[in-house]
């Protein structure tokens, strides 16, 4: 799948967003006044920016409310209204810890729920597409909602809980990479399948459809060496979660460790994200001999 | 409205004959043409000129060789297009509503007036049936030529898809594939009709006709010879009348 | 929850004009659908005898034809220097002078200093008929350098060759056989005649070194070695005269096969033996006497008369020769002898097993009546794959003979003619190339030789041509040689001419062998400083490569903005069942300062004061072009349509002018047809309703019977003079070949030299969404097509160790180019190939920086030489030895891998565009 800026930047932000509100509606930590209103501020940034950034996605938004209408069938449909929903509660509930000294405690509980459904339902788009067999697991969901709790405690500066959390987080994803590497052999597609040309005998490409390129070759089919990749997880699993871990084991006590460890993260966090469109396989590749 | 019918009164579909399809891409264009001028907005080309020209086709015509065990490699056109298929999971994953399954006759479309385009559906469907406009847009996939086959201004023989009146070879059947006495539903026994990507789940409407067997001989006895040694024209003139 | 609305009867448009389509020479009716006066929507007229409805992907993108960027605008002069693309516009009265006063000078001196050729012409009866009028011997269309091989061929040996001349009988025909064809002039009545075969489940074998398209199709596909056409064929001649499977009936009735052969070494050796009146004899085996062959009843005796050899018997004899047996022929043709015996014998068993009767009564040329009409369910369709090769007229020749012994020509299931054909090679018109100043041709540029005293030669005995058509070098050109004008004139051989004037023609690209060497040719000076070719006028629709080469350019209209017909004096779209002509009528205006370009002839043909074209006191004779289609009579009575003729319109074939014609052909559809009855419509050629009919129509004066000619006298003629018999002799250098290539009977010989360092065949074909060059400027068929890689078959993929993405240099005698390569397995395995023309040069076709047509994109012409090698110090033409038809299918190259590069090679100076490039976007609806 084309690795987007657009789809990485909104999986990203609005993982950690969330994943701080999360932490944030059920009182881990409890804030009040200025200083709630700093950490209701980034993550509202993360969240409301990570939402803004999926509209660079849409080709056509100006339809963008009906995205709300079709939550019987549709995650992404489930994602917008959750994700409004936990905004509008968190929202609510912030307003009572920064400026009316007032904690609605289960205002915040439902908010941190909603947050928790949000990320789900994100996760959920992926993880319904048979299409892309490398998403079409359950290790999908496992993995965003783990690394957005983990990259919500580092914001929210629960050091302990995120340090468990990001090593857990980086465990998620060595299985997430393992188990999905075999996904497409698994589900069983190939040219043969594709065309119903497979009794005859083995099928390949001939001639593709058009001389250049198209849509779906541009959204759907996208190659990364794997040498390439390979280094990139490295380097991805490293800054996502064995640095922060390491810091924050040995240097925890430090301040400044905490916002390294963000930086660190966030940017292993678009590494590992960037790898989970660019590695994922549309079976659609197979009727253009790209497999 | 993303919510499937629960059940369509008829499946209209494409049979599509891969024995027969020369792979002059003549139902590509076709489509391109009716669907420009018709149904939502127009199939823009962008660098329509230029180096990289990228326009929106709902029909592409792919060239696969297949290999069998033994003889010679064998061509294959293959004609790609939206199956309308039953469980169309482009349908359940769209957020608004504009990607719907229509009651009466099962084709799959997208009411542009309602898509963002996410692009959602077009990852959803296996077969690359979506394209995401470059200019308008919005998401674009075969209609089925919804506004030919029931179009009162068109004469009754032309209320059928642009590839289908098109198609020189007649390697594209156009019918009621929920009707087990059309036309179609019939080729689709008599040769073995197919579905493609079946572990995909979608249940596709559009069927395609395999291949009819290729590089063997009619089983005819071999040629004898007439006369059995060289004894002149005049004697093998003989002999053949004889025969005759 | 409720769906939204759907507009399911929206208005299709506001008006249907209805004309022929030209995206290809397919010829097909077109509907084409306006709103607000634009093109909408462009598809297949149903009722139209060509397509049916049908239409292929060209017709159907011909909407982005009408908005092409790369139209020309206006008449254009060369500022800069030729090839460059530097021009000024200027008014249609500026250039028209200027061509005008070159003309008259030139008509006024020798008229021959004018080389007027016409490219992918479909009015060369109009085009013809001006060239006529001027005076110049130098004209032909493109026929040389496409299939003359396949026409000449066909109409020496049956009177009628395949594409718009012929068909197979689709209807009832249960075995076909393809031979080389890709894509073809008759190209959706191909698709649709396979369709319906498969629908019966008859079998189609093609027979191919490329496994594309049609043959990708086939039941059977036979991947054989180009250029072993011939030879594979010959070996199932071999097969079926071993068996005696052949129509002895048939051979006897309807073909020269019982002809006496006049024996000896004298000057008649081998002609036939004749009557006091000229007839050839034949033994009647009612009378038992020597009887001419046509006389009423008689029943001709395949044995002969014991004294004289029959043609059969030496037809015989000839093919029973060992070298066509199919263990001698296996390895050159890349076929296994299983498989040839198997094909012969499947031909047998469908043509004399699996025969059909129709119950219709017929009288044939005897005066014997026939219950029946007898089929041959086997039939045969072959093109460029065979005849463009220096062997091509014989193996199409070969091809026919394996019809006719098969009795599958004109009979149900078979090989049926379109009118006006059939029509035999005698009664066509003989080559004329006598030309005075001041004064019309002597008569039509192109014919059919009969002799050596037909040949288009001077006195001195050079070529009288500037294409050295109808020469000892190619003695039956008869569609001329266009390939070798610009050489030709380059050289000085036969001699010098002024001006060349081209229409639709790419000379430029990838018309042309050696493309390199022509842009070289056309841009040469002398040591004066002047141009070796001193005048170039072109007219075509669209800026392509040739355009720069001009130094005045005629802009033509599109083919949706102009009158046009489809003659029946020229190329018909007839059925075999019917006589059909259409015409193109304008469907929108062009909006631009361009002419078509028969009218600028029209008005060029006055100011030259042309007789044709001038009345008595001298005004201008037609106003346009639409004017000489209705008011032209060749004879009394035929015109260049035959509908609706006569003032009221009431007659078809012949009839006095009818001023409404045009108007009648729109309302009836844009075609006329005029039909053949049940009892005609098989046998033509000896079946007298139909004669009589054909008569009635105009196609001949009186009925013209005639028989199939296995056994082709002219070119026995040729040998004769080869052999040193009869006043008009060849050149010595020439005697040889022409005695082993003018054989009456085909022979098989090879047409390239073996040379180990060239061991690949390589070959192109036109893909069926793209007709030669026009589609690059289409901006819907240049994303089908943008690019071409050279398909190299597995064996030699793995010898070079390519991989996906590697690039080749590919080297022939001639040249060097460096292009893409990918596989593809179904391959003959000493053949590599390419889709034709879709390469284009920079700058041209109003395309963008970076187009893929010409950074990928590459033509093989440039490893093709417009000469063989030289013998004897003698410049002769890579072309075939009888017709002159473009060998360039003789191309042998090798390959060798090279690192991948930005540009395939040679890149050539990017062009000026007089047109621009075209817009970034389209996205439009009409209408809206």
């Amino acid at each position: 799948m084309h690795p987007a800026p657009s789809v990485i930047f909104f999986t990203s932000f609005s993982g950690l967003g969330f994943g701080m509100l999360m932490w944030l509606g059920s009182g881990l930590p409890l804030l009040w006044g200025l200083e709630a209103f700093v950490y209701f501020f980034v993550a509202y940034a993360l969240s409301v920016g990570g939402l803004l950034s999926s509209v660079f996605h849409l080709g056509n938004p100006k339809n963008g409310l009906k995205a709300f209408s079709q939550w019987r069938t549709s995650w992404l449909s489930r994602e917008g209204i959750c994700a409004v929903l936990s905004l509008l509660v968190m929202g609510l509930y912030g307003i009572g810890l920064i400026f009316l000294e007032e904690n609605w405690f289960l205002l915040g509980y439902v908010g941190s729920v909603l947050s928790f459904g949000t990320v789900f339902t994100t996760s959920m788009i992926y993880m319904q597409l048979k299409t892309v067999p490398r998403w079409n697991m359950l290790w999908t969901p496992v993995l965003f909602m783990v690394l957005s709790w983990g990259g919500g405690a580092l914001l929210v500066g629960d050091e302990n809980l995120s340090l468990f959390l990001l090593l857990l987080g980086g465990c998620v994803q060595v299985v997430a990479w393992l188990r999905g590497d075999k996904r497409f052999s698994e589900v069983g597609v190939s040219l043969e399948s594709a065309t119903g040309l497979g009794s005859r005998g083995r099928v390949r490409m001939f001639e593709s459809p058009h001389t250049g390129t198209n849509y779906l070759l541009k959204e759907m089919v996208y190659k990364v060496g794997r040498k390439h990749a390979r280094k990139l997880r490295v380097m991805g699993l490293l800054l996502l979660s064995v640095f922060p871990v390491l810091l924050l084991w040995f240097l925890g006590e430090y301040d400044w460790v905490v916002w390294f460890s963000v930086i660190l993260h966030v940017l292993g966090l678009l590494t590992v994200r960037w790898l989970f469109f660019a590695e994922a396989e549309h079976v659609v590749g197979v009727y253009y001999g790209k497999r | 409205m993303t919510l499937l019918p629960e059940k369509v009164d008829k499946k209209l579909g494409l049979v599509i004959d891969l024995d027969t399809c020369v792979g002059c891409h003549a139902c590509v264009v076709a489509c391109k043409g009716w669907n420009t001028e018709n149904y939502g907005s127009a199939l823009s080309d962008k660098d329509a000129y230029g180096g990289d020209p990228v326009g929106t086709f709902l029909n592409r015509v792919h060239s696969y060789e297949v290999e069998p065990p033994l003889g010679a490699s064998q061509t294959v056109h293959f004609p790609k297009s939206c199956l309308h298929c039953e469980d169309a999971p482009c349908v359940t994953v769209c957020p608004t509503g504009a990607s719907y399954k229509r009651e009466e006759d099962g084709i799959v479309l997208v009411n542009e007036d309602a898509c963002i385009g996410c692009g959602l559906c077009a990852w959803a469907c296996p077969y690359g049936a979506r394209e995401l406009d470059g200019v308008s847009g919005v998401m674009k996939k075969c209609t089925l030529c919804v506004d030919r086959i029931y179009n009162e201004n068109l004469a009754e023989e032309d209320r059928v898809p642009a590839c289908v009146r098109t198609c020189p070879a007649g390697a594209r059947h156009f019918g009621d594939l929920g009707d087990e006495e059309s036309d179609v539903s019939k080729l689709v026994r008599e040769r073995g009709g197919m579905d493609l990507m079946p572990e995909m789940g979608t249940k596709p409407v559009n069927k395609y006709l395999p291949l009819r067997s290729r590089d063997e001989g009619l089983g005819v006895p071999a040629l004898e010879e007439v006369a059995s040694e060289p004894t002149g024209f005049m004697r093998w003139l003989d002999k053949v009348l004889e025969k005759v | 929850m409720k769906e939204p609305y759907v507009e399911l009867s929206p208005e299709v448009s506001e008006e249907v004009r209805q004309t022929t389509c030209y995206m290809c020479a397919c010829r097909c009716g077109i509907d084409v659908h306006m709103k607000d006066g634009k093109v909408a929507y462009i598809e297949g007229n149903r009722s139209h005898p060509v397509n049916k409805g049908v239409l292929c992907a060209k017709g159907s993108a011909g909407v982005m034809q009408v908005n092409s960027p790369s139209r020309l605008r206006s008449p254009l002069r060369r500022v800069g220097e030729r090839g460059r693309g530097e021009f000024e516009e200027i008014s249609w009265e500026e250039a028209l002078s200027e061509v005008t006063d070159r003309l008259l000078k030139i008509r006024r001196e020798a008229p021959e200093r004018l080389a007027f050729f016409t490219g992918r012409d479909q009015s060369q009866s109009f085009t013809s008929y001006w060239a006529q009028e001027f005076g110049t011997p130098n004209y032909a269309a493109h026929g040389g350098f496409c299939s003359v091989n396949m026409a000449t061929a066909g109409i020496y040996t049956m009177g009628g060759a395949f594409w718009e001349f012929g068909q197979p009988d689709f209807e009832r025909t249960k075995y076909l056989m393809l031979f080389g064809v890709a894509e073809d002039h008759d190209s959706n009545p191909i698709k649709m005649g396979l369709g319906k075969m498969k629908g019966r489940g008859a079998k189609v074998v093609g027979v191919n070194p490329v496994r594309t398209g049609y043959n990708a199709i086939a039941d059977e596909w036979i991947g054989i070695t180009p250029g072993s056409d011939g030879l594979f064929i010959m070996s199932l001649i071999y097969e079926l005269l071993r068996s005696g499977k052949v129509d002895t009936d048939y051979l006897s009735c309807y073909t020269n096969a019982p002809f006496l052969l006049e024996g000896g070494d004298g000057e008649r050796s081998g002609l036939f033996l004749r009557d006091g009146d000229g007839k050839p004899l034949v033994m009647d085996r009612v009378s038992g006497k020597l009887v001419a062959f046509d006389g009423k009843g008689v029943r001709p005796d395949l044995r002969g008369d014991g004294k004289h050899e029959t043609v059969f018997g030496k037809l015989v004899e000839t093919y029973l020769s060992d070298c066509y047996a199919p263990e001698k022929v296996s390895e050159r043709c890349g076929v296994p002898v299983e498989t040839i015996c198997r094909i012969a014998s499947e031909l047998a068993h469908v043509a004399f097993e699996e025969s059909i009767e129709l119950p219709i009564a017929w009288t044939d040329f005897r005066g014997e009546h026939h219950e029946v009409m007898l089929g041959r369910p086997v039939s045969f369709h072959a093109m460029r794959g065979i005849s463009a090769h220096g062997n091509g007229f014989q193996t199409c020749r070969a091809l026919h003979i394996l019809q006719i012994l098969l009795g599958s020509v004109e009979v149900p299931g078979g090989f049926r003619f379109k009118p006006p054909y059939p029509k035999p090679a005698e009664i066509h018109p003989k080559p004329h190339s006598d030309c005075h100043v001041n004064c019309p041709l002597d008569g039509p540029h192109l014919g059919f030789v009969m002799g050596p005293e037909d040949l288009a030669l001077k006195i001195d005995g050079r070529a009288a041509r500037i294409d050295k058509a109808f020469t000892w070098e190619n003695p039956l050109s008869s569609h001329g040689l266009m390939h070798m004008v610009i050489s030709n004139a380059y050289a000085g051989d036969p001699y010098k001419i002024d001006t060349l004037f081209f229409y639709m023609a790419n000379m430029a690209w990838n018309s042309s062998m050696d493309t390199g060497g022509v842009m070289e040719k056309l841009t040469a000076k002398d040591d004066e400083g002047n141009y070796v070719i001193p005048y170039i006028v072109y007219s075509d629709a669209y800026a392509s490569e040739m355009v720069a080469y001009a130094d005045i350019v005629l802009p033509d209209t599109t083919y949706l903005e102009r009158h046009d017909c489809i003659s029946l004096l020229d190329r018909p779209i007839s059925e075999p069942d019917g006589a059909a002509d259409a015409i193109r009528g304008p469907v929108v205006d062009a909006g631009r300062d361009v002419r078509g370009f028969q009218s600028v002839l029209c008005d060029l043909g006055h100011r030259l004061g042309l007789g044709g074209f001038v009345t008595e006191d001298g005004e201008a004779k037609y106003k346009d072009y639409a004017d000489y289609i209705v008011h032209h009579e060749r004879k009394p009575g035929i015109g260049p349509l035959s509908g609706y003729r006569g003032e009221d319109g009431s007659l078809s074939g012949r009839g006095g002018v009818n001023e409404d014609q045009l108007d009648r052909y729109k309302e009836g559809g844009g075609f006329f047809v005029s039909p053949i009855e049940a009892g005609s419509s098989f046998y033509k050629p000896w079946n007298m309703s139909y004669q009589d009919w054909a008569v009635g129509m105009g196609f001949y004066e009186k009925p013209s019977p005639y028989v199939f000619q296995l056994y082709v006298e002219p070119l026995r003629k040729f040998q004769l003079a080869a052999e040193g018999y009869g006043e008009i002799q060849p050149p010595d250098h020439l005697r040889d070949s022409l005695k082993s290539r003018m054989t009456p009977f085909p022979e098989w010989y090879e047409s390239t030299d073996e040379d180990d360092d060239y061991p690949l065949h390589a070959l192109t074909q036109r893909p069926m969404a793209m007709y030669h060059s026009w589609g690059s400027q289409n901006a819907w068929l240049r994303q089908i097509h943008g690019m071409n890689p050279l398909y190299v078959p597995l064996r030699v993929w793995r010898e070079h160790g390519f991989e996906e993405g590697d690039w080749a240099k590919v080297t022939s005698r001639h040249g060097e180019i460096t292009v893409p390569v990918a596989l593809h397995r179904g391959l003959n395995g000493h053949t590599v190939w390419t889709w034709n023309a879709i390469g284009k040069r920079r700058g041209a076709w109003g395309l963008g920086e970076g187009s893929p047509e010409s950074t990928k994109g590459f033509l093989l012409n440039h490893l093709i030489d417009d000469l063989l090698p030289l013998k004897d110090g003698e410049r002769v033409s890579n072309s075939d030895p009888v017709t002159g038809q473009a060998a360039w299918f003789d191309l042998k190259v090798r390959l060798e891998k090279v690192s991948p590069r930005k540009s395939s090679e040679p890149v050539f100076e990017e062009l000026k565009s007089p047109v621009g490039v075209g817009p970034k976007v389209v996205s439009f609806k009409v209408g809206r």
